[in-house]
């Protein structure tokens, strides 16, 4: 039985092919990747596009490259070669405990990190990792290239700044020296569950913080007031305090089926603390099992 | 129509299908091959699980013409001669009981098994946290894998 929306389907062989098609359809033809996102939407008819054009056969689009501090990734790398990536579990350890927690090995065998910041849900997992490591997303057009920094990226939920003729080519993220990061999630069940609140908490050597948050805004955020808060500060129980009460003021979450508003608002405050805390942790070399921090389930 | 080639199960086959012709219905419909279930259709439940290219993947999220050159290990695949240890290990430990959810575990651990020969309890449950089983409440399939990592070779 095939799917009820009937459309074509190109592989094309190089990037150049791959954009003069995207050019001609504009918003009529769809990027397929993975697809973990995109049959979904095309099953429940929230997508009804005329023409699918699969990347997966650009050679280019599946580099992984760690060279002088700076991570880049093809937009076809799925998130099961990320979490075995040992330059991105050395560098990027935030990213990886993100990776690791996005649906289910089954899933991540096929669903790719550029793919889900083209998704753009608000519970995005790998987005406090990006915001952190200040990602660059690459992209490309027949009109030639641009680089769009991941802050300007998400415009509204499922809603980014790629055009219509555009292909996220990969992405590049920065790694900060002498730091440690931690990603915290909080879902109802362990695997395969969406985020009901995401925190990214990043320490390093001089005391300089960065943190950002996933479904607690209609877009991922970095909290910038609690970063400037604690710069350059040795934490303590008080500064802590004083961080979880910004939350308020860096969030706005919304109540719908995964949690309420007010739940929200205070697990923040509760991993937003042992965020910090296994940050400094993993910073002193200490082994931490991110997704252990809120007594979770393997 | 369009016609792909790609193997199953250690076998050429071709077929013809449409664009939006989905893996798992091709499978099951046009190729004869009955064990990935058909469960959520939207990539939570694991019903479905097939081997694409030794890595367990959602046959209801792959479009059949995604399969072109690829090879596809179902069930049927890893059984042809005669039951894997896992198999044997589930009959064992009696670690199904409608068996819906059955053939996609066993690929998803068969998988693991390549990967990790002798798998801590929490690696096997990461690698089945999306294969949902309602009757056997896991256990069952737990102590089956785990045999598996305690035998003496």
């Amino acid at each position: 039985m095939a799917l009820a929306h009937e459309f074509d389907y190109v592989r094309p062989q190089s990037l150049t092919e791959a954009l003069q098609l995207k050019d001609k359809y504009k918003d009529k033809a769809r990027w397929l990747s993975g697809g973990t996102d995109l049959i979904v939407n095309i099953k429940e008819g929230m997508m009804k596009p005329d023409l699918l054009i699969d990347i997966k056969d650009i050679d280019e689009l599946w580099q992984i490259g760690f060279n002088s501090g700076k991570l880049s990734l093809g937009a076809a790398v799925s998130f099961s070669e990320l979490i075995d990536s040992e330059d991105v579990r050395q560098h990027f350890g935030m990213l990886t405990d993100a990776c690791r927690t996005v649906a289910s090995t089954g899933v991540r065998a096929r669903a790719t990190l550029v793919g889900n910041i083209c998704s753009a849900v608000p519970s995005l997992d790998s987005a406090p990792p990006l915001f952190c490591y200040e990602a660059i997303v690459h992209c490309a057009s027949v009109d030639g290239k641009r680089d769009i920094p991941i802050d300007q990226w998400f415009l509204a939920p499922r809603k980014t700044a790629l055009a219509d003729n555009e292909l996220v080519t990969g992405i590049t993220l920065t790694a900060i020296p002498n730091s440690a990061g931690v990603y915290v999630k909080l879902g109802r069940y362990g695997g395969e569950d969406l985020a009901q609140a995401g925190w990214g908490v990043m320490v390093d050597h001089n005391k300089q913080y960065r943190i950002a948050h996933c479904a607690l805004a209609a877009t991922p955020k970095r909290a910038y007031q609690i970063e400037q808060l604690l710069a350059g500060k040795e934490l303590s129980d008080a500064l802590i305090e004083q961080a979880i009460a910004l939350i308020p003021q860096e969030t706005s979450p919304i109540t719908d089926i995964r949690s309420s508003k007010e739940y929200r608002l205070h697990v923040s405050g509760v991993m937003l603390k042992r965020g910090l805390q296994a940050a400094y942790d993993r910073l002193q070399g200490k082994t931490v099992e991110a997704h252990k921090l809120l007594g979770g389930i393997a | 129509m369009k016609e792909i080639n790609l193997t199953l199960n250690n076998e050429s086959r071709s077929v013809l299908v449409e664009p939006n012709e989905i893996l798992l219905d091709v499978l099951r419909d046009k190729l004869g091959v009955k064990s990935p279930k058909c469960g959520c259709e939207r990539g939570d439940c694991g019903a479905c699980t097939v081997l694409l290219d030794g890595q367990a993947v959602r046959s209801c999220l792959i479009l059949a013409v995604e399969a072109e050159g690829h090879s596809i290990t179902t069930v049927e695949g890893i059984s042809a001669d005669k039951l894997s240890a896992l198999q044997e290990a589930f009959i064992q430990f009696n670690s199904f009981q409608c068996g819906y959810c059955a053939p996609g575990i066993i690929l998803a651990v068969t998988e693991l098994l390549e990967k990790h020969p002798k798998p801590t309890l929490e690696q096997i449950k990461e690698s089945i946290a999306g294969n949902l089983c309602r009757c056997t409440g896991y256990t069952p399939i737990f102590n089956a894998i785990m045999s598996l990592t305690k035998e003496e070779k």
